[in-house]
């Protein structure tokens, strides 16, 4: 493999990375908070709908972008009301969510546009256009670095760099302020952040909200960023890859990025290669797809380090009466 | 005392709740611009109309059965599996290689080998997820989900690679021997108007018995009572000397070896070939069902049933009403698993609250 090679590959692992990156901090503030989601790739399936269909109609991507992340927002709503409110089981709402967003993205895209669950494609002003970051082709010269930096860094659309912002962003706000203490302490031992008078409810509830904006954002990149329309299931399993980083990533936000780095390069050299030779030996390309999912449940096992969730995760929690 | 009498906490709370799915997914229609009564109609027209209709209906229910129970069985344990679309998916591989394997002189052999070789692989499949929650305290959602994806990409390979006919374009197996063909609701009740491209056969009955058998199983001995007491309460099931790490795999390759079972139906019964994606999302549909029974194996049939109306229903509704695609199908399941799994508390506090009230009033 040359250099040139190796561009393309980072280049597309770049990009196939972000949406695993924002669904996988998405998950990070709520599971941390100790609401389980298993609803990321439903959240992210409706933001990619929206954004796209509001993009085609009213040509303006940013609109849609805004249609995604309500979308998404309320289907976190929805999961909070079930897990905070109503005290339900988390999982069984976050697979409800995950369903609801498969079939209503088609019901609805089949309704409007008639193309078989499809948007119509997006171009212009209705997809995000990549961005060239300063100097890119000053500094192109620089052996190794400069390509790297013009090559695969920059050219990206905005989400991209904001999905890498919200890296350095979650790890301040979660370590280093007022509410990011309180919310790890609310997925630890939520009585004990009632006993000190606040409210856990409304922790709870934010982190879910944030979680919602984080997918959708992740969701409008996937159809209007990475690709130019919605296509029925066109999530395709990435939101529990963005679980399977966030285990590996032992609900950190800085090892998330690592994860899901790894986890794009999977899928990067997947898409080029059908398969891959090492010696004689030829690994399959469906060996790669799974590999992510693998890797999650040897990590799951404790072989290589354990992966321990937040204490009061999944568990609603009721004020002493 | 319980808060509710048990007829309102196993049929009217159910009933209600399913009656709230239904006026949300009638919402969403009306959303569309179409008229929900109008989509009932030829939903439940389609799906019970005729006999045509029945031997798609019975077909789909008694894939959920088998995925139900499977769930349902779990529970019991308070193991939530969702691995039944990876178990289903190994049960028909294990289907497939009992059919593939001799040529089978008569069905009424080949079908006991089936049962046994699809039980197997899913419990197989189950095995793993199960080992690891027992031992290594790793959670059984999560490794059961990447099982799933596992179980695909490995179904996939399998075709592609090493199951495939030499020559094939597609990938799936060759067709099963005369021999392994399954009677059909053609071959025995042609009388009653099926079809012969009514998929519905043999392995409906054979649902039914893992209906009397799961029953049996959790109520009627031992190992059920340990089942039940250990999803009652771990450390009081421990306490009495129930040995947590068995009963996790017991119940696990049990719900495992129920998905598998799929496969006799799917693949023995129906496409009487392998082929990538058996399952179809049975495996899911198989959690709605058993939240919508109660984990119980007759209210697992009943929801099944009306699980299976729905999915041959969603298909007539596609041709009938152009605007609406099948996939109303797959909302009308996530409204039953909202409502009866994780909006339950909507209906359950007030109703809790009413009837103490009404308690109070005759006392």
């Amino acid at each position: 493999m040359d250099f040139a090679t190796a561009l393309q590959i980072f280049d597309s692992t770049l990009r196939l990375a972000t949406p695993l990156l924002l669904a996988c901090l998405a998950g990070l503030y709520s599971e941390r908070a100790g609401i389980f989601d298993i609803g990321l790739e439903g959240k992210m399936l409706a933001a990619a709908f929206y954004s796209a269909a509001i993009a085609a109609v009213s040509g303006s991507v940013w609109t849609g972008f805004l249609a995604g992340v309500c979308a998404s927002m309320f289907l976190s709503l929805i999961h909070g009301l079930a897990s905070i409110s109503l005290r339900g089981n988390q999982l069984i709402s976050g697979v409800a969510i995950n369903f609801l967003a498969a079939g209503i993205t088609v019901v609805v895209g089949q309704s409007w546009f008639e193309l078989g669950g499809r948007t119509p494609p997006l171009e212009g002003a209705a997809r995000f256009q990549p961005i060239d970051l300063p100097f890119a082709s000053t500094i192109e010269v620089i052996p190794v670095f400069g390509p790297l930096y013009s090559q695969v860094l920059s050219g990206n659309t905005i989400l991209v760099y904001v999905a890498l912002l919200a890296v350095p962003v979650t790890w301040y706000v979660l370590f280093r302020t007022r509410f990011g203490l309180r919310l790890r302490a609310v997925g630890e031992n939520p009585a004990a952040v009632d006993t000190a008078g606040i409210s856990v409810i409304r922790l709870r509830y934010s982190a879910v909200l944030i979680c919602g904006l984080l997918c959708g954002i992740a969701g409008a990149y996937l159809a209007t960023g990475l690709a130019a329309g919605f296509v029925k299931e066109m999530s395709a399993g990435r939101g529990f890859i963005a679980l399977a980083a966030l285990i590996f990533a032992k609900w950190r936000p800085w090892q998330a990025l690592w994860a899901c780095l790894l986890f794009g390069l999977l899928e990067a050299i997947g898409n080029r290669y059908q398969n891959i030779e090492i010696g004689t030996f030829v690994v399959p390309g469906q060996f790669m797809q799974a590999l992510p999912y693998i890797l999650t449940v040897i990590i799951l096992a404790g072989f290589i380090g354990k992966a321990i969730p937040p204490r009061a995760g999944g568990q609603p929690y009721v004020k002493e009466r | 005392m319980e808060a509710m009498p048990r007829w309102a906490d196993i049929i009217l709370v159910p009933l209600i709740n399913l009656l709230l799915a239904l006026i949300a997914s009638g919402l969403v229609v009306l959303y569309i611009g179409e008229n929900p009564f109008e989509a009932m109609r030829i939903m439940v027209n389609g799906a019970v109309g005729s006999a045509y209709g029945w031997g798609y209906t019975l077909y789909y229910a008694t894939n959920f059965i088998f995925t139900g129970l499977a769930v349902a069985v779990a529970f019991h344990a308070r193991l939530f599996n969702i691995g039944g679309e990876g178990q289903a998916a190994l049960g028909g591989l294990g289907v497939a290689l009992v059919c593939l394997a001799l040529p089978w002189p008569h069905w009424s052999l080949a079908l006991p080998a089936a049962v046994i070789g699809g039980s197997l692989f899913g419990a197989a499949w189950a095995a793993v997820p199960a080992y690891l929650q027992a031992k290594r305290g790793s959670h059984i959602v999560i490794t059961t989900i990447m099982f799933n994806f596992i179980a695909s990409a490995l179904l996939v390979y399998l075709l592609v690679n090493v199951l495939k006919m030499p020559g094939q374009m597609s990938p799936e197996t060759a067709r099963f021997v005369e021999g392994a063909r399954l009677p059909s609701a053609h071959d025995w009740f042609a009388w009653a108007g099926f079809r012969k491209s009514a998929p519905l056969n043999v392995s409906f009955f054979v649902a039914l018995i893992c209906c009397l058998l799961v029953y049996i199983l959790i109520w009627r001995t031992k190992l059920g009572y340990e089942i039940r007491a250990f999803g009652h309460s771990e450390p009081a099931a421990v306490y009495a000397g129930i040995n947590p790490v068995r009963i996790t795999m017991i119940t696990m390759l049990i719900s495992g070896g129920l998905a598998g079972l799929m496969g006799v139906n799917a693949v023995m019964g129906e496409a009487e070939r392998l082929v990538v994606d058996s399952v179809q999302g049975a495996g899911f549909v198989g959690i709605a069902v058993a939240l919508m029974g109660r984990s119980h194996p007759f209210g697992v049939l009943l929801a099944a049933l009306l699980f299976g109306m729905l999915y041959q229903g969603g298909g007539e509704l596609e041709y009938e009403m152009k605007a609406v695609s099948r996939e109303l199908v797959v909302v009308i399941q996530a409204m039953v698993i909202l409502f009866t799994g994780a909006l339950d508390n909507i209906v359950r506090m007030p109703m809790e609250r009413m009837f103490l009230k009404l308690r109070k009033g005759q006392a």
